[in-house]
């Protein structure tokens, strides 16, 4: 599985680290109810098939929304997540 | 038919003509009280233990595929209950009492061997966590040992004892510890519940799950609507996808977890030797296959297989601890579909919808947990209760903070 960072281009995937889901930039505001946070934090959709999510490129310091496949580790598409102004 | 050594001897002399399936294909019925959706260990086990314990037989277990052909047939079949958390460690000594008369329960060679088991540690520090893991087995009536560097050198003569990154301090021995034949255990429970009127229906896939008004009503399948008022969602890797059609959105993430046999050898590793901080444990078949592995891909992923950098990895761990397997020859690798919670604990559980259970988020663990995860799944369908041991498998804990966190890494996707 080879990864494209949006600043250095298509790299060995050992160079990322996996996040989670893309639910993570969903963040509830502070005073929303318990349920949210929780949704925030455990429940996942955890699809079959094409998902997005959240890897960090470790030699460049890049947020990066990876969309792929989770059954044939396709890869869609890379963008950085600062590009969303988060 | 009963199985026995007589058996054996008297179908080998009449010319194994007498044999039979070890169990029926019936055709679904139109209802049964109780339907478990998902035949591998958990499932089988549990149908088993609501005929056997609770005396609940109209029961059908849905398979999409064939008995036993997931994650119950893909692990690395260690069996041991060396936990250390109240919560987790009465449910995993539960379960290897049950394992230790399983044979004879099922009427079934399940090669339940307690060859024991030893995880090593590093340093000073690592000694005493694995010493205060030891007296909470011992408090939990199971068995540990701490062994000092020259006592795994006498059990375990081949280990590189003078490796400079992770030098050997010593080992945590769990006499009763070991490994089954991993098949054999989905058999001889689907054998067992068949015997006791269970219904094991194959290549029957749920489609959909029937709520109506917050009450379980039934599934639909492949083969055809069946209804029943209490379903349990026993598909480990898949609990997201089954569970999303009873509108219900897990804490779970399927990650993949690779492992790997190599050729036949012969008997050299005696042993289940797990080297945690390199990731790698290893045992060997009866077969003479060494059967290793190593840490999750740390991605979520339903391919079934994993990427090269992981085996890179456990290779490279597997040499460093022992230098003896260099020049076996690895046969196969493959990948489960594990379904990881946030914690790295399971969750036996009832579900939001009345007469729905939720058995899931065995992590990498699920195999050892077979007997006891359908003994507690049973008890708490047909009580309503849940089980002494299992009552802190709940599916809300992570809403309300009581966690099972194993590892002590946090409560988060990606750390488990």
């Amino acid at each position: 599985m080879r990864i494209t960072c949006p600043c250095c281009g298509t790299r060995d995937r050992r160079e990322f680290t996996y996040y989670g889901s893309d639910d993570y930039l969903n963040r509830p505001e502070a005073d929303a109810p318990p349920q949210a946070w929780d949704d925030y934090l455990h429940n996942r959709d955890n699809p079959a098939g094409q998902t997005r999510d959240l890897w960090y490129h470790d030699p460049c310091g890049t947020w990066i929304k990876v969309t792929r496949d989770t059954v044939t580790h396709a890869i869609h598409a890379c963008e950085p997540v600062a590009a969303e102004g988060r | 038919m009963r199985y026995s050594g007589f058996r054996v001897l008297s179908q080998g002399l009449l010319g194994n003509r007498g044999w039979r399936p070890a169990w029926r294909k019936p055709a679904p019925k139109p209802a049964y009280d109780v339907l478990i959706i998902g035949g591998g260990g958990h499932g089988l086990s549990t149908a088993y233990y609501l005929a056997k314990n609770h005396g609940i037989t109209n029961v059908a277990v849905l398979e999409k595929g064939g008995l036993g052909l997931g994650n119950v047939g893909r692990n690395t079949t260690i069996v041991r209950a060396n936990y250390f958390l109240p919560g987790n460690s009465e449910f995993y000594s539960h379960s290897l009492k049950l394992w230790e008369n399983l044979e004879r329960e099922l009427n079934y060679n399940v090669m339940h061997s307690q060859r024991g088991l030893i995880n090593l540690f590093h340093s000073d520090g690592q000694r005493d966590a694995f010493a205060r893991r030891g007296n909470a087995m011992l408090a939990q009536g199971d068995d540990a040992v701490l062994l000092d560097r020259d006592g795994v050198r006498k059990l375990l003569p081949y280990l590189d004892f003078e490796q400079t990154r992770f030098p050997i301090y010593g080992g945590l021995y769990h006499p009763r510890g070991g490994t089954a034949r991993h098949d054999a255990v989905a058999w001889g429970y689907a054998r067992a519940a068949d015997q006791r009127g269970v219904d094991l229906i194959e290549n029957c896939e749920v489609t959909g799950i029937d709520i109506e008004q917050g009450r379980m009503i039934g599934v639909q399948t492949t083969r055809g609507p069946i209804r029943a008022k209490q379903v349990a969602i026993v598909v480990a890797g898949r609990s997201s996808q089954v569970a999303a059609m009873a509108g219900m959105r897990l804490p779970i993430e399927s990650h993949i977890l690779q492992a790997f046999v190599t050729e036949g050898l012969k008997p050299c590793i005696d042993h289940v030797v797990s080297f945690g901080m390199g990731h790698f444990y290893i045992s060997q078949s009866d077969k003479g296959g060494l059967v290793f592995g190593g840490d999750l891909d740390f991605y979520a992923s339903y391919a079934a297989r994993g990427n090269l950098p992981m085996v890179e990895h456990v290779m490279e761990a597997g040499m460093t601890l022992m230098p003896m397997i260099g020049r076996a020859r690895v046969l196969r690798s493959w990948g489960g579909i594990m379904d990881m919670s946030p914690d790295g604990s399971p969750i036996i559980d009832k579900a939001p919808v009345d007469g729905l259970f939720i058995n899931c988020g065995w992590n990498y663990g699920g195999f050892k947990a077979v007997p006891a995860s359908g003994w507690c799944l049973a008890h708490l369908m047909a009580t309503g209760a849940p089980h002494q041991v299992a009552r802190r498998f709940r599916l809300d804990r992570f809403a309300t903070g009581h966690l099972l966190d194993e590892e002590g890494t946090g409560s988060q996707h990606n750390l488990h």
